[in-house]
């Protein structure tokens, strides 16, 4: 179907199946229950998964294809937002213009940072990328202030011109992105039992989004150009003496992932129209290389369960303070309770980005192909057990595999 | 010309400290061949060493002092540091004065111990890993020293003052013979510099003089021949790692009264240390120590008025486009080696 | 005139006359093989041909245009496969993708921008990927990660993936390297099959006089940078500057 062999088809209608029934999935808990708090089914945080997975889909087609680390991608987000933000100040409230302009103005940065950066490789290259992200972010921050409204950062105003839109509709608030007539904002409630669902067009807007992204990236990766990339990881020498110039694959990959950057970029300031630099600080491009590597790194589905795992206990792990700790611990005797109280406050909360940088380093070191490898490793397991119980010691699996699972 | 001196003068501590921050990545990457993201947050351990350092000195207790009374008649309560219970007030006074300097004494031994855990415990086993993961797994190392530095220290500066005479500035133009009061230097500042010129000649020294020295640089040279004579070099490379973390511990504890330590300060100049790394060339040391001054100088003068209203934010870019200048014309940087990371 | 012209080809490295003098003339469709001590000269005078090094002073004309300044792909794509000491192979990919690699190569030149077709409907790079395994006896590995292969057989993988691009000439860079007996006679056989059946000029570089004797048509010996005699392997066996220049290592 879609040009894909069954296996793709098949991960592209989980995840599709996924993304339509998040509201009601995410959300098992009924919302007066003690767990509401555990809940991810909100539109809010939908987005975030959705959006920091498109971001993570087209990092990986650089870093999970090519091999090549970057370090300034979130320089690329950041771009795509002001861009979408400009539109809707200038152009019209609707999200389409605003989104292309994203994806085409980071992809011409893309081009320019590639093109430089590419010249280099290895450490050189993650040097070069984290140089021209710095670069953005401080002169997002100085300079380009009448750009990018320094650290206020930019923000829709009354008086914007927004020359399609004509006059607004109510005079004195300002208005929201919009596609086909709907806001962005309008969520419809569905109460059914003690549960709440919430079908937000935002959400939606990504989801669908989400999809195209992710069919892209199955494309990319069974094409041979994908294969190419795949090339470039394995052997650039071989490569080269095969009559193939590396360079433009992957600046190709470079633009295509900068591409992704913006579109989500693009998709956060429609989600919330405004931008900011701290958007492009290189611990934001850290945060999506996390991302990626946690969910593996060179998978199709891993960088988006990757951005759907950080952004979800982000959110859980944040919100959690003392007095949610005093609760789970209750049952303990009150001096045990207190030291586990003690003992589990500095990773949450504020502390959230401590349990971050601890997984970041559990993953690189005890599981470097990322969830998806750890799960491959545990079906593996099973299967074993099952092979050797049948009396049968084929291991033949175990040397063909495919590569880019 | 003053006004070109000030600057140099200016650019000297920042240079300074990317200079020492820059030699010990340089030793690392060229003995262990690590690329460490951690490093800027040794430097920033190094300057909450002093912080730790001054706040123990001042640990004190209330004694009730008889000859002095409050406003209510009753007499005055006052705190007391043990420092100056122990040593007297002159004496105990002139320590806490002193508590920065001092603290040098606190953080080798304890950037030490860290260098050694850290290689030890976690680099060691990334040695035959790609650099992309070395590159990760410092990096998220890096995240948790600030986080865990933030969780005891908060997020705000913490102010930790130079002892009381090299506190304020002094005519160093008077002192050249231009007109009074065109060149005015903090003393404080001086000293880093000076401090930071002595640890680099210590450092060079000790790897000219010494045999452990002469080993480690034949083994930055070449590994595997060094290894073949039967020398064990990874005890010499595991001590080499603590040095290095000392070098950068020591400059942040120096810089402490500079710029008044917070969580971040070793992420701001990480980013910045590693350009100079790589502007210098990769592996280089000496080149490490020049290209740290020069971009600090360069920094500096990219600061001034009239540089700035003529390319108007040139002061935050400059590092970096020095550094994409210098990758694209001359990977090797102004004095690497042939042969180290290239293509 | 030959396949492959160097002409007055000098290298240097700082005070060391690496090559001097160099000419070769190499025949279409003939097996030549390069051999000397170690130190000789070979592997810098291979590393001119396909672009690695760029001599001091000379020509190097392959098929009568220049490869000098050219870059290593741009080389390739003019019809020169090169096979290396260590076997160079796509590690992370399957036999199969490692051979369709080179196919695309000769099918869409250095770079096409094809991100939306599907590799497994490529159906005639997919076809003449297997028929050249199916030649150097691998078909059944095709869906092996390459990276497990035993060391003989990336050696043949990587020899394949030089002949699907069908070159007109083929380096080889001392092809039997750190092989066992064993593997070294298959690729002997190998390497006389391809001579013997397919229109390929080889160029081979080797150490192992077994392997030379047993390939060569014409041979060329050097001897620290310069060539010393170019002769029939008959001629070179009894050949009395050719001894010296061994034996004198050896001493």
């Amino acid at each position: 179907m879609l040009g894909l062999n069954k296996k793709d088809t098949g991960l592209l209608l989980i995840v599709a199946v996924l993304a339509l029934f998040a509201p009601i999935i995410f959300n098992p808990f009924p919302s007066d229950s003690a767990m509401a708090q555990f809940n991810a089914g909100y539109p809010d945080l939908m987005q975030r998964f959705v959006i920091f997975g498109i971001f993570a889909i087209g990092y990986n087609i650089l870093f999970g294809l090519t091999g090549y680390l970057s370090f300034g991608h979130a320089a690329f987000l950041g771009v795509g937002s002001y861009a979408a933000v400009w539109m809707f100040k200038l152009l019209s409230m609707n999200i389409l213009p605003a989104i292309a302009l994203s994806i085409v103005i980071a992809g011409v940065f893309a081009a320019l940072i590639g093109y430089v950066s590419l010249r280099r490789s290895g450490i050189y290259f993650a040097i070069l990328t984290l140089a021209f992200a710095q670069m953005s972010y401080n002169l997002a921050y100085s300079v380009l202030t009448p750009i990018t409204n320094g650290e206020t950062g930019l923000q829709l105003s009354l008086d914007d011109p927004r020359i399609l839109d004509g006059a607004p509709e109510s005079v004195g608030s300002l208005p929201y992105p919009t596609l086909l007539g709907f806001e962005m904002s309008d969520t419809y409630v569905m109460a059914a039992g003690g549960w709440q669902f919430q079908f937000s067009v935002g959400y939606y807007v990504c989801a669908v989004v989400l999809l195209l992204a992710f069919y892209l990236s199955i494309r990319i990766f069974r094409s041979p150009f994908g294969m190419m990339l795949r090339a470039v990881k394995s052997n650039q020498q071989r490569l080269n003496y095969t009559g193939v110039n590396a360079r433009p694959y992957t600046l190709a990959a470079f633009v295509i992932s900068g591409m992704y950057a913006g579109l989500a970029g693009g998709l956060m300031a429609s989600m919330d129209p405004l931008a900011g630099a701290d958007r492009m600080q290189w611990t934001a491009s850290g945060e999506v290389v996390l991302m990626t590597i946690l969910g593996g790194a060179g998978t199709l589905i891993g960088p988006v369960l990757g951005a759907g795992f950080i952004k979800y206990f982000e959110n859980i792990f944040s919100k959690i303070n003392d007095t949610i700790l005093h609760q789970w611990f209750a049952i303990m005797p009150d001096g045990i309770e207190d030291v586990l109280v003690a003992l589990v406050h500095p990773f949450v909360g504020k502390g959230w980005h401590l349990t971050l940088g601890i997984l970041f380093m559990l993953v690189v070191i005890f599981l470097p192909g990322g969830l998806v490898e750890g799960g491959q490793r545990i079906a593996g397991l099973f299967r074993r057990r099952k092979t050797d119980n049948d009396g049968d010691g084929d291991t033949g699996s175990s040397t063909s595999k495919d590569p880019a699972e | 010309m003053d006004a070109i001196i000030l600057q140099i003068l200016n650019g000297l501590d920042k240079g300074s400290a990317y200079a020492l921050i820059a030699l010990g990545l340089t030793l690392i990457f060229g003995t262990l061949g690590v690329v460490n993201f951690a490093h800027g947050a040794l430097f920033m351990i190094g300057a909450f060493c002093a912080v730790t350092f001054s706040k123990f000195l001042s640990i004190s207790y209330t004694v009730i002092d008889e000859t002095k009374t409050d406003f209510l008649g009753n007499p005055l309560k006052v705190d007391l540091t043990y420092v100056e219970a122990w040593f007297g007030q002159s004496v105990g006074g002139t320590i806490l004065d002193w508590a920065v300097p001092l603290s040098i004494l606190m953080a080798i031994p304890v950037m030490v111990i860290i260098g050694f855990i850290m290689e030890r415990g976690l680099i060691k086993h990334f040695y035959a890993r790609p650099h992309a993961d070395q590159i990760l797994v410092t990096f998220g190392l890096a995240i948790v020293l600030q986080e865990i530095i933030k969780y005891f220290y908060g997020a705000n500066p913490i102010p930790t003052p130079a002892p009381d005479m090299f506190r304020g500035s002094f005519d160093f133009g008077a002192l050249l013979g231009f007109d009074a009061n065109t060149i005015i230097y903090p003393y404080w500042r001086l000293v880093y510099f000076l401090f930071a010129a002595v640890i680099i000649s210590a450092v060079f020294a000790f790897l000219r003089f010494t045999t452990f020295g002469m080993v480690v640089r034949a083994g930055m040279a070449d590994r595997e021949t060094v290894g073949l004579l039967g020398i064990d070099i990874d005890k010499r490379f595991t001590l080499m790692f603590g040095i290095a973390a000392a070098v950068a511990g020591l400059a942040g504890v120096m810089y402490a009264p500079i710029n008044s330590p917070n969580y971040h300060m070793g992420m701001d100049f990480l980013v910045l240390s590693f350009v100079v790394v790589v502007v210098g060339g990769m592996g280089s040391l000496p080149g490490a120590v020049l290209a740290g001054f020069l971009l600090g100088i360069l920094e500096s003068f990219a600061s001034m008025n009239e540089v700035k209203s003529i390319l108007p934010g040139i002061d935050q870019i400059i590092i970096y486009l020095v550094a994409i200048i210098i990758l694209l014309t001359r990977p090797r940087g102004l004095m690497g080696r042939k042969g180290v990371m290239e293509e | 005139m030959g396949i492959l012209e160097v002409k007055g080809v000098n290298k240097r490295f700082g005070g060391l006359q690496a090559l001097g003098n160099i000419n070769l003339d190499i025949a279409e469709n003939s097996v030549h093989a390069i051999i000397g001590p170690n130190g000789a000269g070979k592997s810098t005078l291979l590393n001119c041909l396909v672009g690695k090094l760029i001599p001091d002073t000379g020509s190097v004309l392959f098929d009568g245009q220049s490869v000098l300044g050219r870059k290593p792909y741009e080389i390739n794509q003019m019809g020169i496969s090169r096979v290396f000491q260590t076997p160079e192979i796509f590690g992370d990919l399957t036999v199969l993708e490692n051979m369709m690699i080179p196919c695309f190569a000769k099918r869409d030149g250095s770079f096409r921008m094809h991100a939306f077709e599907h590799s497994e409907n490529e159906a005639e790079i997919i076809e003449h990927a297997e028929a050249t395994l199916e030649n150097v006896t691998m078909a059944d590995k095709r869906h092996m990660h390459s990276a497990s292969l035993s060391r003989g057989d990336k050696r043949r993988l990587e020899i394949a993936m030089c002949l699907a691009q069908d070159p007109k000439l083929l380096l080889l860079d001392e092809p039997t390297a750190g092989m066992a007996r064993h593997d070294t006679n298959n690729t002997i056989d190998l390497l006389k099959r391809i001579r013997d059946e397919l229109s390929i000029t080889i160029v081979i570089i080797e150490h192992d006089m077994h392997v030379v004797f047993s390939l060569a048509e014409r041979i060329t010996v050097l001897a620290q940078g310069s060539p010393l005699v170019e002769d029939t392997p008959d001629n070179i066996k009894g050949h009395p500057k050719v001894r010296e220049a061994y034996l004198g290592e050896a001493a």
